[in-house]
Parts: structure tokens; sequence; C-alpha cells
């Protein structure tokens, strides 16, 4: 879907949904998804509608990512670094202990 | 300046305790007319935990209690009512609730309250169970540590507060009711025939009104012959993000929705008249969470928002029929949501039969020795 | 010489004479403006480099490399030069989440001033200003068209974005579809990047141009004149121009695939990967209205705007707004609008006089009206359509966060919604996390069709901090006050309230004096 204009001197590497990717310093993780290609960052947490950066400038919401084991993370407002680990979300967050009914 | 003619019931306030007696008036054949303010009006309907709650309600008014239990009774027919006439399920979730202490006075304190209205109403107040941390953390794991223990009753619960509003709406609209946003009342003269309920988009005549109007019951009621003192009481809430299920029953620091947000509670100001949200006070609402659900630190708070509660001097309703002018009645309380019920299966039909029953003499705001209005 | 960089929430004061929000244009300016006296001030930026959306990556691209950007961009050095050369105290990376009069203890003896909660690094603070001066500048205006969720299409401001901070080139089958001088100035630098665009679907409405035609002379004096014409030359000889689009519609399973679109009566398709939508910015006004500022109508501009007096100042003591967050002018109309709040936000602390500053806003202000002059032939040229902005496909989606479709908002408002906000208690649009950035404008468009009602009357969603993301946490890490303790537990030292109860004498006297009526 996009390509580098020009090519890094220096990558960062970080996987994403456990596949090692690189991306340039500077980069964001937004940037970086679009940049190899990547189409759906997630699945929305109402309809399960798959869903990829619109606005580019954190207000839209709809590029979120878990980064590092955090979920919920505006990719286009985060900086790749070197070792991310960064996952595709699928419905709404889930919250460590469910409390059984 | 329009004049819309004659209505035999008019309802003020389209609130969550204005539509539920509307409902209740419409379901026994009648259809009111609802005047509504507009639509930055101060809505304590808006801006909610939406629980349905017995637990601690009502220590030294037993009456209440006893109301509060008769209403979560009530609620399952009522959802399933407004349910079949609507199609829109309003999310009951009658599974229990929990009061939680962060230290040992808090919890003594709640527990002698608890004892106190089981006394005070012969024991048919809400049964309930007193949990240490450790009993507790069976039943909620991931519960703090620093949680000294908590207080679980079974009848407590909670809905989906704004499927209900609109289902409420939704419902007297179809049952030919008429809704009037940005009608709100400046004046209300009581007439031979009724009342001559005045605003500055004209006038309607009514035959019965009902003061369901929130904080502004207490400008209108002295207008027909009553009073609704009130005192100021501004609540905060924060929302967080949608999440998976994870809390399923009913408390006053949590409450999940069953679209996923999770409401977080509570505040009480006496002071403040803004609507703003006061950011000092979020932080301390949020730490209170953490100390209860530490794993809820992490997620996002996508916004927060105030109410008014409607809150007399004592905390308990008022309903009232006007002595000087019968054909007026008033309903002002803070809990809409649990007591909706009592309002359209228990209210409204007294309200429509023209004389409230001996269940509301307690309620009347001559409790306050308030000097009536002339 | 740069400004002092503030990493941590410890380097941060609890209190500043004036604090500037955003580093765009009109805050570069404004900041600029501001350090050239002896107060205390601090710039904050949610970004990591300045330059706002408008300069985008200044400092960090190659001017050889990315020449193709224009002159517009690049005199954006200048602006950001000058602000490294100030001394001003500088917070990147922090996000401002709320703004309200501080409404208890005085500050420095010049009334309570005003309180902004800030996330930097993890942590939240509040701080103190006497003035905040708000440039937070604009955001694209949402074209609500059928499968506009769909991955694969975004605003052309997503594309200027993606080009300028990562050198990211779309490829495949790439449209543009809308209509408005950033449309046209992104397909120049595209295809100056290399790209190859498959076509530009413009939904100008032609029968705006007699309606523009009257302020052509001003246009034709302004800057933005002989750069559009050029612009709009180049564009048009190089890509497939198709005018007169009244209809898009994105189609695809999973991604988009299609772009269907009606020119006079007929529908046509075009195979596509990437769909850039454009039709103007709108103003972002988040922490304005959540601090309580009057907002009103653009009629013109088809948005809302805070209300403000000639030194930007709004209906709220203390808060000004400079650049496209007062209403959308550009850039060059941004620098100055950040100077003349800077000014006013400086007489209204005390530190210039009124006669000096009148002065020296003088020349400010008969720039500001030329360019405003400007301006207008733009602004009535490229209106957005009616269909374009008002969804008549009751499945298009409205309310990206919550799913809420247009069928669904106008039953509601059949249903006697007075307003946005209880339509939003009605559907839950506008309660997901952008907030209404997304929606707001469509709803009160809506709201205002069906009711045959002007928007200004209609009104807005209610906003309430937090207006960025911030973490339970977070917020939980703000000192307790005993204030805030009392309301919450019962105790200024912490206790508990288990449901609201009566207000004790001991709970009321704590908090007596502490808040003021609004």
């Amino acid at each position: 879907m996009f390509h580098k204009l020009i090519e890094p001197q220096e990558t960062l590497a970080f996987t994403f949904d456990g596949k090692p990717l690189k991306a340039a310093r500077g980069d964001s993780v937004a940037a970086a998804l679009l940049a190899v290609g990547i189409i759906a960052f997630r699945h929305s947490a109402v309809g399960g509608e798959p869903r990829a950066p619109y606005c580019m400038m954190g207000i839209c919401f709809d590029c979120l990512v878990t980064i590092d084991g955090i979920a919920n993370r505006q990719s286009c407002q985060v900086d790749v670094a070197e070792g991310m680990v960064v996952q595709s979300q699928h419905g709404p967050r889930v919250i460590d202990g469910r409390i059984p009914e | 300046m329009a004049y819309l003619g004659r209505s035999d019931y008019v309802v003020i306030g389209g609130g969550v305790v204005g539509v539920s007696i509307a409902w209740g008036l419409a379901r026994a054949g009648v259809k009111p007319l609802i005047l509504d303010e507009g639509d930055l009006a101060l809505r304590a309907s808006r801006a909610n935990f939406a629980l349905v709650f017995v637990q601690g309600k009502g220590l030294g008014f037993p009456d209440y209690a006893l109301a509060c239990m008769a209403a979560a009774e009530r609620w399952p027919q009522f959802a399933s009512e407004l349910e079949a006439e609507t199609g829109i399920d309003v999310a009951l979730r009658q599974m229990g609730g929990f009061s939680f202490g962060l230290s040992q006075a808090e919890m003594d304190q709640q527990r002698d309250a608890r004892e106190k209205i089981a006394r005070e109403t012969g024991g048919r107040s809400a049964n309930y169970e007193v949990l240490s941390y450790r009993e507790t953390r069976e039943r909620l794991p991931g519960i703090g540590p620093s949680v000294a223990g908590s207080i679980f009753c079974p009848k407590d619960g909670h809905v989906n507060m704004l499927r209900l509003f609109f289902a409420l709406h939704a419902a007297v609209a179809a049952r030919g009711c008429q809704y009037r946003a940005n009608h709100g009342v400046r004046t209300i003269e009581p007439t031979p025939e009724g009342f001559r309920i005045i605003g500055d988009w004209g006038e309607v005549q009514a035959g019965k009104v009902i003061l369901a109007a929130g904080i502004d019951n207490q400008r209108l009621a002295p207008m027909v012959g009553m009073a609704c003192p009130l005192k100021r009481d501004k609540g905060q809430v924060l929302v967080t993000e949608k999440c998976a299920p994870f809390f399923p029953y009913a408390s006053t620091v949590i409450c999940q929705g069953d679209e996923g947000g999770i409401k977080i509670g509570s505040s009480t100001e006496a002071l403040s008249d803004s609507i703003l949200t006061n950011q000092s006070l979020s932080a301390v609402i949020a730490k209170r969470a953490i100390q209860v659900f530490p794993q809820l630190a992490t997620l996002n708070v996508v916004r927060t928002w105030t109410g008014f509660r409607i809150m007399p001097p004592d905390g308990f309703p008022i309903y009232e029929q006007s002595r000087s002018a019968p054909s007026a009645f008033v309903a002002a309380c803070h809990s809409g949501v649990t007591l909706a019920p009592n309002h359209a299966f228990g209210l409204a039909p007294q309200i429509l039969a023209g004389r409230l029953g001996a269940e509301f003499s307690p309620f009347t705001a001559r409790r306050f020795c308030v000097p009536q209005a002339h | 010489m740069t400004a002092q960089i503030i990493t941590t929430a410890t380097d941060l004061a609890p209190a500043y004479d004036i604090i500037v929000v955003g580093a765009g244009p009109a805050g570069l300016t404004a900041a600029t403006e501001v350090a050239a006296h002896s107060i205390s001030a601090l710039v904050i930026n949610e970004s990591s480099e300045p330059g706002g959306q408008m300069y985008r990556a200044i400092t960090r691209l190659s001017p050889e490399a990315y020449e193709f950007l224009g002159p517009d961009y690049w005199q954006g050095t200048a602006l950001v030069d000058a602000f490294h050369a100030s001394r001003i105290s500088y917070a990147p990376r922090t996000a401002v989440w709320s703004l309200a009069p501080a409404g208890d203890a005085p500050l420095n003896g010049a009334g309570a001033g005003l309180e902004v909660g800030i996330s930097l690094a993890g942590e939240a603070r509040l701080l103190r200003a006497r003035h905040v001066i708000l440039a937070t500048g604009a955001f694209e205006r949402p074209m609500p068209v059928p499968g506009w969720t769909l991955p694969g299409v975004m605003t052309a401001g997503a594309g200027q974005v993606a080009l300028k901070s990562a050198g990211l080139v779309p490829e495949g089958r790439v449209v543009l579809a809308g209509c408005g001088p950033m449309l046209y100035l992104l397909v120049y630098q595209l295809l100056a990047a290399g790209a190859r665009i498959s076509a530009v679907l413009d939904t100008t409405d032609r029968r705006q141009l007699p309606k523009a035609v009257p302020y052509l002379p001003d246009f034709t004096r302004s800057a933005y004149f002989w750069k559009g014409v050029k612009l709009l030359v180049k564009v048009l000889s190089s890509v497939r121009f198709v005018r007169g689009v009244t209809g898009l519609e994105a189609v695809g399973n999973g991604r988009v695939e299609k772009l269907r679109f009606r020119t006079g009566r007929k529908w046509n398709e075009i195979d596509a990967d990437v769909v850039m939508l454009h039709q103007g910015v709108v103003p972002d006004i988040s922490l304005a209205s959540s601090a309580g500022c009057a907002l009103e109508w653009n009629d013109r501009q088809l948005a809302f705007q805070p209300r403000l007096d000639g030194d930007g100042q709004t209906t709220v003591s203390g808060i000004s707004v400079a650049g496209d967050g007062a209403t959308i002018g550009g850039a060059a109309l941004a620098e100055v609008s950040g100077r003349l709040a800077a000014l006013g936000a400086l007489a209204s602390i005390g530190v210039l006089d009124q006669t000096r500053k009148a002065d020296l806003q003088r020349p400010l202000q008969r720039m500001l009206a030329r360019f405003r002059r400007g301006r207008s032939f733009l602004d009535i040229l490229y209106r957005p359509r009616d269909a374009f902005r008002i969804p008549t496909d009751d499945e298009t989606i409205v309310c990206r966060c919550e799913e809420v479709r247009a069928g669904q908002i106008r039953s509601a408002i059949a249903l006697g919604a007075p307003g946005p906000n209880q339509l939003k208690t009605f559907l839950r649009c506008g309660m997901g996390p952008c907030q209404g950035r997304l929606c707001s404008l469509t709803v009160t468009e809506m709201m205002a069709a069906g009711r045959k009602a002007d928007p200004q009357d209609i009104g807005f969603y209610r906003l309430r901090p937090p207006v960025k993301p911030l973490s339970l946490g977070e917020l939980a890490s703000l000192p307790a006050t005993p204030e805030a303790l009392m309301a919450v537990t019962g105790s200024p030292l912490g206790g508990l309230h288990s449901s609201p109860g009566p207000a004790t004498p001991e709970a009321l006297k704590a908090v007596t004096g502490k808040t003021t009526p609004l």
C-alpha cells in the first residue's frame, strides 16, 4: 500500500503479531505497519469491523494496537523502538482476571 | 406563542422519573403530555451509575428500605414489559452487588448501618453477607490487597441506563404520548379546571400536573401548594474504554455496562454548582478504584461527567399530592433507576385514581416541617 | 541555543504566567512573541517535534530530498528556528487533557487562574497558568460516505503525515476524492514524490462558483492565488481528474477494493487500494469547549469555532485561541493570529499596557483582515456538498467509534431528541474515544437539516476531560487534595461514602469556601 521514498540508513527491529519487521528511526508504529503492507490493524470492539489508520494524527482512534502488552495504544502517536512487540487487537480490551459469575 | 390546548395529564420533566410515570399512566390508557427542557438541561438521568441497589438503603427510614426492595423485585417485570413494547433490552442484571471497605472503620460503619436497617424494618430488608478480605477474594479474584472486606447483597443489580432511557421514550411515543423538548415551564397557575402551564413557548391547560422536573421541582412545587426542598449534591463519574466482560456485579465503586465501558465513582460535593468536572476529584475516584481492582490501572479514561443528584435534605424521596390543589403531584428522588418500577406500576396508577395511598404518606415533604407556600 | 526542553514531569514548574498549547505555526509565533518578555512561559507539544501538522517533521527532513513539499512548507523552518532561539521552556511529547478555570485559591494575588491537566512520560500533573493560549490547530472534516471505515480509506491529511513523517508514498491504485486546496496540494506532492495516482474525483460544487466570484479580486491579490493556480494547472494536466462528483461509496471485503462515484445521474466505479478523502479542515475545539468557552457556528466554513474578541480571547477569562483552532485560515494567517494572541495575553497579565499592545497589534490586524478576505473565495468555492456532510444512505456509519449509523440517528431525531447531547444519550454516538471529533459536526448538521433549524441553535456535544487518552493510573497519580478526599470518601483523610447520604456538618465545613460558582 505504501513504499518508502528514501531507504533508511538505520533500521529498528520490531515484531507485529510475532512477525519480525523493520522500521526506520522516527517512524510511528502506524507508519511502519503501513510501510510493510499491513491492511487491518484491529477488529473493532462494537461490531468486529476491520479498522486501520484514518487520520494519522491521533484523533480517530482507529489505529489502536497493543504495544509491549498495553492495549489500545494509538499507533500513530508512538514511535517504533528497538525490540517493540506490537499486536493487532480483536474486540474489546481484556482485563486480567475476569470475575466469575 | 403557541397554545397547546388542554391535556388531561401533563408530566413536567422528561428524565427517567418523568418518563417512568408517563409510561405508567400510558399503560393505564391515558396519553400524558411530557414537557421537557432543552439539550443542555441539567439531567440527572444522563449522569448516573444505573444501579438497581437495595443494600444500605433507608437508614432511619424503613419505608424507603422496603420501597427499594419492592422496586428491585418488580424490576424484571418492568424490564420485560418494556422490551415487549419496544424491542429494546435494557440489560437488567441482578446478580448481586458489593460494597467495599478500604479499612476496618469503613467496614464497621457499613455493617452497622445494615444491621440497623434490618432492625428498623423488622428483618424485612434485604439479606446481606459481611465478607472478610479473604472471602471477598474468593468471589472476586484479583481484588486489591488493601480491601478490608465487602458486603454482598444478592438483590442488587444494574441496568443499561441509556437504553432504559431510550426504551421509555420509545414506549411513551408508541403509546401516543406527546413529548415536547425545549418546553421548560416558567409558571404553573392553578385554575378552577386544573392548571395553566406557561413557558416561553406558549401555554397549555392541564387537568392533572405531575412535577418530575428534578432540581427544578424546588421552584415549581410552591406554585401548586407544595414544597420540594432539595440540597445541592454534585456527583462525578469516570468512564473507561470498552473492555471485555470483567465485572458482572453491581457496586458503587465500579459498574461495567453491557457495552463494555466501566463506570467508576463516586463522589458528592455540596457546594459546587459548576457542571465542569474536577480533576482532583477524578484522581481520588481513580485511586480508590485501583485500590479495589488494581488491574484497572492501565485502562484509559474516555470521559468524565458530573450530575446533580435530586437530593432532598434527608436523602429520601419526596412523593406528595398537593392539599390545596389535589390534582398536582410531585416526585423527587435520586434513585430514579432503582425506583422506576415503583413509579410506573405504583405511583402512576394512584395518580390516575386521584389519590396517593398510604404507602406514599411517609414521603411527603411535610416531614421537613417546611412552611407551605401560600 | 535551544529552548529549555522538558522531558520529565518533575522538571515542570507548578505554575506559569503563560502556557501555549501547540507548536504549529500559531503556537510557534505565539511562543516566540511571549518569550521576548521576562515572564515564566511554557509551550506544550503533543508531538515529539515542533511544526504541528502543517510543518510536520520539518526539523527532520532533508530540504533536498523533500524539496517537492514546496516553498510554503519550507518557510516553516524560519518559524522553528526563531522558536528554538527563544529561551522558552518547551515540553514535547506532552498531552494536555484538561483545561478549566482553577476555581480556588488565587494565584499570585491575581485571580485563581487556570488549571491545565498534562500527561508527560506516563505521569499526570495539574499545572496552573494565568493565561493559556490554545493553538491546537485543526483536523480533517469527516467525510461520512458508505465504506469510509474500510482499511485503506484515510484522509488526505493522513497521506500528508505519512509522506512527511515517514516518507511513505502510496502505491497500487491510488484514488483521491474530495475538494479543496489541500487535496490538490497533496496530489502535487505525491506526484512529485513519484506516486502514480489513478484518479482525482473532485466533489467541488460548480454552483458555488458564481457565489465565490465576487471574492475573486481579494483572492487574486492574496498569497493563496498564484500558488493555487500553478498547483491546479500541474494537477489537472497530470492525472485523470473527474469533475462534478456528487456521490461516493467505498466498497470492499476487509479493505477498500473499489470506489464507486456518481457524476450526473450515472454511477461509475474505479478500482482502488488506497483512497484519500478530503473536504477541508475544521477547528479542534476540544480544549476550548471542555473549558466552557462559548462556541459559535461559522456558516461560511460549516464548523463550530470559539467566540473570540480581537485578542483571540474566548468567553472564559484567561483562555485565548490562535490559528486554525480559532477559524480556518492556513499557515500564514495562523502565524499572525499567534502573535496577536500573544500580545493580548501579555496585556491581560499586565506585562504590556493597552496602548502598546494596540500599537503592536495594529499592523498585524491589517494583515489578518487581508488574509481573511483572501480566504473567502476558497471557503465559498470549496464549500462541501450537503450529500457529503449529511449522509443520505441509512447504513452509512456516522459515529465510527460506536458504529452508529445514519438511519439510527434519523430515528432518534424523529423521537424528539432536543439536541446532540440527548441523542448521544439515546444512541451512544459521541461516547467513544474520539469524543465526537469525527461525528459531532455530522450529527449537528443532521439535526439541523431534520429540524430545519440553525446549527447554532442545535448546538454540539458537551465535552469533558480528559480530552486526550489518560490512564486511570495516571489520573490516580495526581495529588489528592483534602477537599477531593472529602467529596469521595466523606473524610478529608479518606473514609467512605457507601451511598450518597446526607452531607454531615463536618463535611460541609470542610468544603466551605472551596468552589466558586461559574
